[in-house]
């Protein structure tokens, strides 16, 4: 017999809270059996680091340039007694202290671009699951429209008017992944709207926005939190790419994609180490990214597991 | 049959306008989008002449209009570094990038299938593990980047492979000169396959893990278990029940791999110094020659969205589930 009483009809919401703990265990033991999650984990946390500290861990200012030891090998002397550990470019800069000072670029961008873009999508996507009607038609047309843009060019097309900049590259990218915060989060609020406990809620007399941001929303947080990483992953791609291209942030700030395009110039007199260290500090974030995604995405439903 | 057609091209349309929409935005909301059509040194008259010329001095909706109008002619005003129309270009540039994104997208999807399909058969074995893991690798590394380790070491290291180059086989095509096409043909792939491989490394990977899972469910379903209870070899089972089924999500994909792919070419085609489009709109974000991004931006938009309209009426035909 359904309790109604209005504790006994809170208390038909899931369980959260209390079982946190014992949660908590389970995914640190899953992570360590998993092994490589545990990997992941531990290189981002290095990444996390390096971009906050940067600056006072870098040997060398990374826009200090000096013609006479430029293009020096990995190891080769610096000025004054310094070591180039990852070797200079082409303007005689320091490869180490550049790359360290781009995880901070990366990492902004990265976390940044998918706050934007899920805030908007999952906004987008509650109300679109919550009235349904011409609401939710409108929504979803316009992330139909969206993705049936190939969303490089899109990001190009803005940034070449706008011009480049940290804040411009957060909203383009931000804005690029909206749609599938929305779709995902409009499914699970379009089921999650008939449960028993959001029909409590609604019955008690919380206000629509209660019902909708304090009832629905923390039940569709995990596999949000699935979609977000693989998300940091593709738009730190993205960051990368359209860095490469000229398109990320002023030239004075260093990121790993525009120390690539810069390697382009040397590539053909064989300076290696300019193309293959920013190369492999993209390529571990946005693997450490996509390891955790995956053991998220397992973790959070076992059921998934078996058919992978 | 025909509504389903006729609703699916409305939706293009519909599509298309919304990408005409955007492309005018992204034109507007530097101000007045005058002086991305004028080069830095134009004197004041020149302005007025080509906001004059380009009907920027009317009312918003009318500019939409024009803007409408004249890219359903193919206008988009004069390249500011070539001095030609934009549109004629980018057309120029437009075989050699559909060259490499056929290119890599059968090298992705020719590989794809049968690794998806030995990882699910192998399932948890070191063949599985060996192939989920390229494939890991492969949607965490930036393609722009393995081009640039591999002109490192095949065409610097080893010199096998040209490291930048094209050598036409779809404009001889085109222009009708099929000797000549024909004579190009194995050069023209000799220089697509480092292009190429950069290009659809990612989605090699993605489509193996998309093809893996797929097989695995298909497997598991009744009537593989029907199948191989009549007694047919594993090899029947798995090429003419199993597979048949498994790759449907994959023609699913390949429309929007498509477009995936014509976007990565843009930053690949940089890295090799491809002749295409890419290179192009590089060229051009560097020279702030708007008319000519622009045009690519929309060229490019509009073969993506037609292409996904050809990919969604040829799943309704070959899928019976899909009730038309």
């Amino acid at each position: 017999m359904t309790d109604f009483s209005s504790d006994g009809l809170r208390r038909l919401a899931p369980e959260r809270g209390s079982e946190l703990g014992r949660e908590l265990g389970r995914a640190i033991r899953s992570m360590v059996a998993a092994k490589w999650p545990l990997l992941a984990l531990v290189i981002l946390f290095g990444v996390t680091v390096v971009a906050i500290f940067g600056p006072s861990i870098a040997p060398l200012d990374p826009n200090r340039q000096n013609i006479m030891l430029r293009l020096a090998e990995p190891l080769a002397d610096g000025a004054r007694g310094s070591t180039f550990w990852l070797g200079s470019d082409a303007l005689g800069r320091d490869v180490l202290s550049r790359l360290l000072y781009g995880a901070r670029i990366s990492l902004l961008v990265g976390v940044c671009a998918i706050t934007v873009g899920g805030v908007i999508g999952v906004t987008a996507g509650l109300v679109s699951g919550y009235f349904g009607g011409w609401i939710d038609d409108v929504i979803m047309r316009l992330g139909d429209i969206q993705l049936a843009f190939p969303f490089i060019l899109l990001a190009i097309m803005f940034l070449v008017v706008l011009g480049p900049g940290v804040v411009n590259l957060i909203l383009v990218l931000g804005i690029g992944q909206w749609v599938t915060y929305a779709r995902i989060v409009r499914g699970q609020t379009l089921s999650l709207r008939e449960k028993e406990f959001v029909e409590a809620a609604r019955a008690l007399g919380d206000s629509t926005a209660a019902i909708i941001f304090r009832t629905i929303l923390p039940n569709i947080v995990a596999p949000l939190t699935v979609i977000a990483s693989f998300n940091v992953a593709s738009v730190i791609l993205a960051e990368a790419a359209l860095s490469f291209l000229g398109l990320g942030v002023p030239p004075s700030v260093p990121t790993w994609g525009s120390m690539l395009a810069e390697s382009r110039e040397q590539l053909i007199a064989n300076k290696w180490w300019l193309a293959i260290f920013p190369g492999l500090a993209i390529v571990l974030t946005v693997l450490s990214f996509n390891i955790i995604g995956d053991w998220l995405r397992d973790f959070l439903d076992p059921r998934l597991k078996e058919r992978r | 049959m025909w509504t389903f057609i006729a609703r699916r091209l409305l939706q293009s349309v519909v599509v298309i306008l919304g990408v005409t929409l955007i492309s005018f935005i992204a034109l507007q909301i530097g101000g007045d989008p005058t002086y991305l059509f004028v080069s830095e040194r134009a004197t004041e008259e020149e302005i007025a002449m080509v906001r004059a010329a380009l009907g920027f001095d009317n009312p918003l909706h009318i500019q939409y209009l024009t803007y409408l109008g004249n890219i359903a002619q193919g206008e988009f005003g004069n390249s500011l570094s070539y001095r030609q129309p934009a549109m004629e270009i980018v057309l120029g540039a437009l075989p050699a990038t559909i060259e490499l994104t056929i290119f890599a997208m059968t090298f992705a999807i020719t590989l794809a299938v049968p690794l998806g399909v030995f990882a699910a058969l192998y399932r948890g074995t070191p063949v599985d593990g060996g192939i989920m893991t390229m494939a890991m690798f492969g949607q965490s590394v930036p393609g722009f980047w393995l081009g640039i380790m591999m002109i490192l070491f095949f065409g610097l290291a080893l010199r096998i492979l040209p490291i930048s180059g094209h050598v036409p086989f779809l404009l001889p095509l085109l222009q009708g000169e099929f000797s000549k096409a024909f004579q190009n043909l194995p050069n023209s792939l000799y220089y697509l396959i480092m292009p190429g491989i950069a290009a659809g490394f990612y989605s090699l990977s993605r489509n193996a893990r998309l093809v893996r899972s797929s097989m695995l469910e298909v497997l598991s379903q009744d009537y593989v278990r029907t199948a191989r209870s009549k007694g047919l070899t594993e090899r029947a089972v798995v090429i003419h029940h199993a597979l048949r089924n498994a790759w449907l999500p994959v023609i699913t994909m390949i429309g929007l791999e498509f477009g995936f792919l014509l976007g990565g070419v843009v930053v690949i085609e940089t890295v090799f110094s491809y002749p295409g489009i890419g290179r192009l709109v590089f060229n051009a974000i560097n020279q702030r020659d708007i008319p000519v991004v622009q045009a690519a931006v929309v060229v490019l938009s509009v073969i993506f969205i037609s292409l996904n309209l050809i990919v969604d009426l040829v799943y309704a035909r070959i899928d019976p589930r899909v009730k038309l």
